[in-house]
């Protein structure tokens, strides 16, 4: 039972910086902009969070920060794609290298450890939360761990995401005028043009959220959960986000949906590693990694229904007559 | 899905004035850089370019990695050509490892060298190509898209290669993650031994035959590609699908040998390593060639001459660059990342940029 | 003087080395429906898209409702009352009609409210010019008429006083156009100014009160419609006595050639796009297949062509069954082989390589020719031959094999094309709107080779939504309509009207 419980807390834990990059490439993809340079930017941020934590001592600072590094990404790429009608893929691929080349280099030079960032001092990272009554409630049958064991002891980060960011991107991309917008450039960027819309200035705002979204995700990773910045450490987790994002069909709840499963298959291989299950034995931690990018390859091949991408997806809008 | 959209200016300035263009902004860029953490960019340079081409073991080095990277970007480029991306270059040589290095461990107390390398080239290309099938059969069959799929294989290829170099095919013994050594039938001639045969004596470098060998793949990449049928097949696909269902071209096929092609010219970037360098497999021995090889198509504009001079800059980069991250602690050898980075971003992403500007002064020239 | 809702003075407009539009003069009157009619490529769609704010004119004054206007972009166009029903729809398929509406005019932040009025609204917008439609419908769903019909409210919604309505028939049936009409005649009752631009001289004899036509980025005439007959628009849009017969002599036909017995596409959805097809085509004869783009024309010439497998039906060619033929290659690769040539009616889409040379052209579709090619290697020499041949034969200008076909006109790419079928010496021309974007010169020469290779005892079958040529061409004309044959006349009895209640039959999908 306990087993269980820890699971399905790290679980929830492991899923938040899918989640964010998730949410982040659906802002940018439905607007009709392919991003692939999601993991690039999660890990400018995780290095951009982490040193500004260190320097100032406030992990907020350090979200900041993070954001603001994955905005700039996010916005070059919106100036590739959106103003020079670039290739969006090569665009996508460029943030990455140049993030796995940057991150290092101003590592190595301003803080002489190899390319990582020092360790960040309790009051400069996200604390864990203890929610009120988790305590008194924990014995109560079913609710009470429930509560205290997988709700409760989350950073902030946890909650803000799951309970404000989520519910506000479904309803702006839905409900809002900007999401609806937002949606038609993605199908058809000429009837949103000939409707009086802009749409480069849909297509930038779209990829602003999308940077502010990378920025918190890459602060999570660095400033609560490892406490520095270790180079490559988003270790292809922004292209798990992406393989959520198709998986859930460029819908914000079942890209949710997906991150957690993904979440759970890593949570699970840690937890399993050198440990023989029943029948089966032992389960090497490489077959339940792969999971996550087989699942989506058999999404793609349309063996677990159909995927269909935003129409004008990719496509760089050009004004034609 | 269309790439590389012709341009409108001479080839020959497309193949040299273009690259020196976005080579000169990426320098110019990391040059800044440079200048922030406090290092001399002009000095840095210096020592890179003293590094790659100042003397002869640096020569080597360089050229070696050039080799490497001519493989991977004529597979990229391969790819281009039918409209594609192959992103997927560092999965294919992984699994053109493992061809490579079950094939040896076969064969190589049995067979004479002038058997097993041939076998090994054929191993190396066909698990390289394999590897590359199932997502360009995606692709054309149910229209996954190859990008994405490509990505996923990589990743699948680090668990797997993972997976068997750590359990199965390691050295007995040992601790790190790595295969035994290859018998000598299996070693590719190095190039101080092959000159030497001729009376040039160079130093030791892990340079080899596989140079040669991609000296010939460029060849052979111009004729196919610009002069057979295939290649026409090939160029029609990937400038425009719907003429070429028109024409009667077998689409679907045309993708999948374009893939297979282009896996298997990615694989043998892992005879330089294995065979002509390392001579024992070891995990993540790729590196990242497969996505320099993106930047070099790019940089070439998918043209084997382009290619050629791309592979040896960024061979020139890389063994520069660890020169460098020697000679200067302070900068580490990730630098090269960052040129590779904004490489591929002035090249393939913002080339309207500079094209509309050369445009210009080729119009005035008239 | 009536009040003038727009006025056009000295207009300019060029790309580049092209002018669309020169000095042009236009005053659109107001409660009018104003015709702007001329050929493709005469600058009416550019002189539109100015007004609409897509493109600044050079030069020139635009006054809306007598005052000085510049109209930087859609939405100051869409400000100063001036809507726009594009001949593309301009709609998001995954969309209601009530989002597609109000897209760009949301009021608010929040949807909701924007949903609620725009429903209001559009009730309102039925009862005045009788535009039904459902207002919850996903749009992708709806056929063509209704989907025209949303463009329509669309622009009503966002307050046009002006109605810019680019080619609108050019998915209608007669029926469907005339009902469009009567929309446009209620507008005009309401105070609403219509500006129809086409060409076809049918309907702005119908529909409109004024004309102008337009002929080579200029404008040459402005008259009342009253004042002029078809022949005289026809003239001004031409500008020389225009011969709108073929010579043609009579020929007897030989033997069929093609033969199709119940032949059914069915798509994926379920629509049927083919039902029961029956027509045989003889050497020497040409047979016409006219109907409204849409009602399955395009299906039926994939079929033949072998680029789309039909779901059932025979297909005979020669006498040889080609559906009991095995084949390795493609389809299309073997009817080639087997003599049929095939020109698509999307030249710039199928039939070239717009980014290949002219030389490359030449062998799409006969990139196998042993003619051409050494083993796997072509020879260059024989394709540029090969290429010159075609131009001398077809005076393909300008005369450059090694030049690149996207640098060509239209004209002359067409040449191209139907140069390099007629070349491989087929029994059986397939052939999709031939004179698409093509200009006068190069209409007369094509139009004349399809008479020579009939006369040569080939068999053709044309398929085209120009009335007029399926008229003057064919030995025989089948009509199309809802993916079915509704009827077959002969050339020189058929006229307009009949051809046109043929084109309205069958049912709709």
């Amino acid at each position: 039972m306990e087993q269980w419980i820890s699971l399905l807390g790290s679980t929830i834990r492991v899923s938040t910086p899918l989640v964010l990059a998730s949410l982040a490439g659906l802002f940018s993809e439905r607007s009709g902009v392919v991003d692939i340079g999601l993991e690039g930017k999660m890990l400018t941020s995780a290095f951009a969070s982490a040193a500004a934590a260190y320097v100032t001592g406030n992990p907020w600072l350090g979200l900041m920060a993070g954001m603001f590094a994955a905005i700039l990404l996010s916005m070059m790429h919106a100036l590739v794609s959106v103003t020079y009608n670039g290739n969006q893929l090569i665009s996508g691929m460029a943030v990455n290298t140049i993030a796995s080349g940057i991150t290092p280099v101003l590592g190595l030079a301003w803080f002489q450890q190899g390319g990582n960032s020092p360790q960040l001092d309790d009051v400069a990272r996200f604390q864990d939360i203890t929610l009120p009554f988790a305590d008194s409630i924990s014995r109560v049958p079913v609710v009470g761990p429930i509560y205290s064991g997988i709700l409760s002891g989350h950073c902030i980060l946890v909650y803000l995401t799951f309970l404000v960011v989520l519910p506000v991107v479904t309803w702006v991309v839905y409900r809002s005028r900007f999401g609806l917008r937002l949606r038609a450039v993605g199908e058809n960027p000429h009837a949103a043009d000939t409707a009086g819309i802009s749409v480069a200035r849909v297509r930038y705002l779209a990829l602003l959220c999308n940077g502010m979204l990378c920025g918190m995700a890459g602060t999570f990773l660095s400033v609560y959960q490892t406490g520095s910045f270790i180079k490559e450490m988003t270790a292809g987790k922004g292209f798990l986000a992406l393989a959520a994002l198709i998986f859930g069909k460029w819908r914000p709840a079942y890209a949710m949906l997906g991150c957690l499963l993904f979440a759970f298959a890593d949570s699970v291989q840690i937890r399993l590693e050198g440990v023989p299950l029943p029948i089966i034995g032992e389960i090497p931690s490489q077959f339940i990694q792969v999971i996550p990018y087989v699942l989506t390859v058999l999404l793609l091949a349309g063996f677990v229904g159909r995927a269909v991408a935003p129409k004008a997806i990719g496509i760089p809008f050009v004004k034609s007559r | 899905m269309k790439f590389g959209q012709p341009s409108t200016l001479p080839r020959w300035a497309q193949l040299t004035i273009l690259p020196a263009l976005n080579i000169f902004a990426a320098l110019l860029v990391t040059g800044l850089v440079t200048w922030l953490i406090g290092e001399n960019p002009l000095e840095c340079l210096k020592l890179l370019i003293h590094g790659a081409f100042g003397y002869g073991e640096g020569i080597g080095y360089t050229l070696f990695y050039t080799t490497d990277f001519i493989f991977t970007g004529l597979a990229v480029a391969a790819a281009f050509h039918a409209g594609l991306f192959n992103i997927g270059g560092e999965g294919q040589a992984y699994l053109a490892g493992l061809g490579i290095t079950l094939t040896v461990f076969a064969f190589d107390k049995v067979l004479p060298f002038w058997v097993l390398m041939p076998l090994c080239l054929i191993a190396a290309m066909a698990f390289g190509a394999a590897w590359a099938y199932i997502p360009a059969w995606l692709q054309a069959k149910r229209g996954s898209h190859i990008v994405v799929t490509t990505i996923m294989f990589n990743f699948i290829s680090y668990s797997l290669m993972l997976y068997l170099i750590g359990h199965q095919l390691i050295e007995p013994g040992s601790q790190n993650p790595t295969t035994r050594e290859f018998g000598q039938n299996a070693w590719m001639p190095a190039m101080q031994d092959i000159l030497a045969g001729i009376g040039i004596h160079i130093p030791n470098t892990p340079l080899n035959g596989s140079f040669f060998l991609a000296l010939i793949a460029c060849v052979a990449f111009y004729l196919v590609v610009w002069h057979s049928r295939w290649g026409y097949e090939l160029r029609t696909v990937g400038t425009n699908e719907h003429a070429a269902r028109y024409a009667g071209m077998n689409v679907t096929k045309i993708i999948v040998l374009a893939m297979c092609a282009s896996g298997a010219l990615a694989g043998l970037s892992a005879v330089n390593e294995l065979l002509g360098s390392t001579h024992r497999m070891n995990v993540l021995f790729t590196n990242g060639i497969g996505f320099v090889g993106v930047a070099v198509a790019l940089m070439g504009r998918n043209h084997p001459v382009g290619i050629f001079l791309s592979a040896l800059l960024f061979g020139a980069l890389t063994q520069g660059g660890l020169d460098l991250s020697f000679a200067k602690p302070m900068i580490t050898r990730e630098m090269v990342l960052l040129i590779e980075g904004l490489v591929i971003l002035f090249c393939g992403g913002l080339e309207n940029l500079f094209e509309p500007i050369l445009a210009m002064f080729f119009k005035r020239g008239k | 003087m009536t009040d003038l809702a727009i006025e056009l003075i000295g207009i300019c407009k060029s790309f580049g080395a092209v002018a669309a539009n020169r000095d042009i003069d236009m005053k659109v009157a107001k409660g009018s429906i104003h015709g702007i009619i001329g050929e493709n490529g005469a600058g009416k769609s550019t002189l539109m898209s100015i007004l609409y704010g897509y493109y600044q004119a050079d030069t020139g004054t635009i006054r809306v409702n007598g005052k000085d206007a510049h109209i930087r972009n859609s939405q100051e166009a869409i400000r100063l009352g001036i809507g726009m029903v594009h001949q593309h729809f301009m709609l998001v398929d995954t969309f209601t009609v009530l989002e597609n509406i109000i897209l760009g005019a949301e009021g608010g932040l929040v949807l909701k409210r924007g949903i609620q009025e725009a429903r209001a609204h559009l009730k309102e917008l039925n009862r005045e010019y009788g535009l039904e439609v459902d207002p919850d419908a996903i749009v992708g769903k709806l056929g063509v008429g209704l989907q025209q019909r949303v463009e329509i409210l669309k622009a009503l919604y966002r307050g046009a006083d002006v109605l810019i309505l680019d080619e609108p028939t050019a998915v209608l049936t007669p029926q469907e156009a005339d009902h469009l009409f009567r929309i446009l005649r209620t507008l005009k009752e309401q105070g609403k100014t219509v500006i129809l631009i086409t060409h076809k001289l049918r309907e702005v004899l119908e529909a409109t009160d004024n004309v102008s036509v337009m002929r080579g980025g200029q404008m040459v005439g402005n008259v009342r419609t009253c004042d002029v007959d078809r022949a005289a628009l026809a003239d001004l849009m031409v500008g020389r006595k225009v011969n709108l017969q073929v010579d043609k002599a009579q020929r007897e036909p030989g033997e069929v050639v093609l033969s199709v017995k119940d032949l059914n596409l069915t798509d994926r959805r379920g629509v049927r796009l083919l039902k029961d097809i029956n027509l045989h085509v003889r050497a020497g004869e040409i047979v016409g297949i006219a109907g409204v783009a849409g009602n399955g024309q395009s299906e039926l010439l994939e079929v033949l062509a072998g680029m789309v497998q039909p779901t059932s039906g025979e297909i005979v060619y020669k006498g040889q069954n080609l559906g009991t033929l095995k084949y390795r290659q493609p389809k299309a690769a073997v009817l080639r082989r087997l003599g049929i040539a095939h020109v698509p009616e999307d030249r710039s889409r199928e039939g070239l390589v717009k980014a290949f040379s002219n030389y490359e052209n030449a062998i799409l579709g006969y990139q196998c020719d042993r003619s051409v090619c050494k083993g796997p290697f072509y020879s260059r020499k024989a394709l540029v031959a090969r290429m010159n041949t075609l131009i001398k034969q077809f005076d393909i200008r300008p005369d450059n094999p090694m030049l690149r076909v996207g640098l060509l006109s239209g004209g002359n790419q067409q040449k191209v094309v139907l140069a390099r079928e007629i070349y491989a010496n087929p029994d059986l021309l397939l052939v999709g709107q031939p004179t698409r974007g093509v200009d006068i010169g190069a209409i007369e020469f094509i139009h004349k080779r399809l008479i020579e290779l009939r006369d040569a005892g080939k068999a053709v079958l044309l398929v085209s939504v120009e009335l007029e040529e399926i008229m003057s061409l064919s030995d025989r004309i089948l009509v199309m309509a809802g993916g079915q044959i509704t009827g077959e006349m002969a050339g020189q009895e058929a006229t307009a009207p009949a051809l046109g209640l043929l084109m309205g039959g069958g049912d709709k999908h």
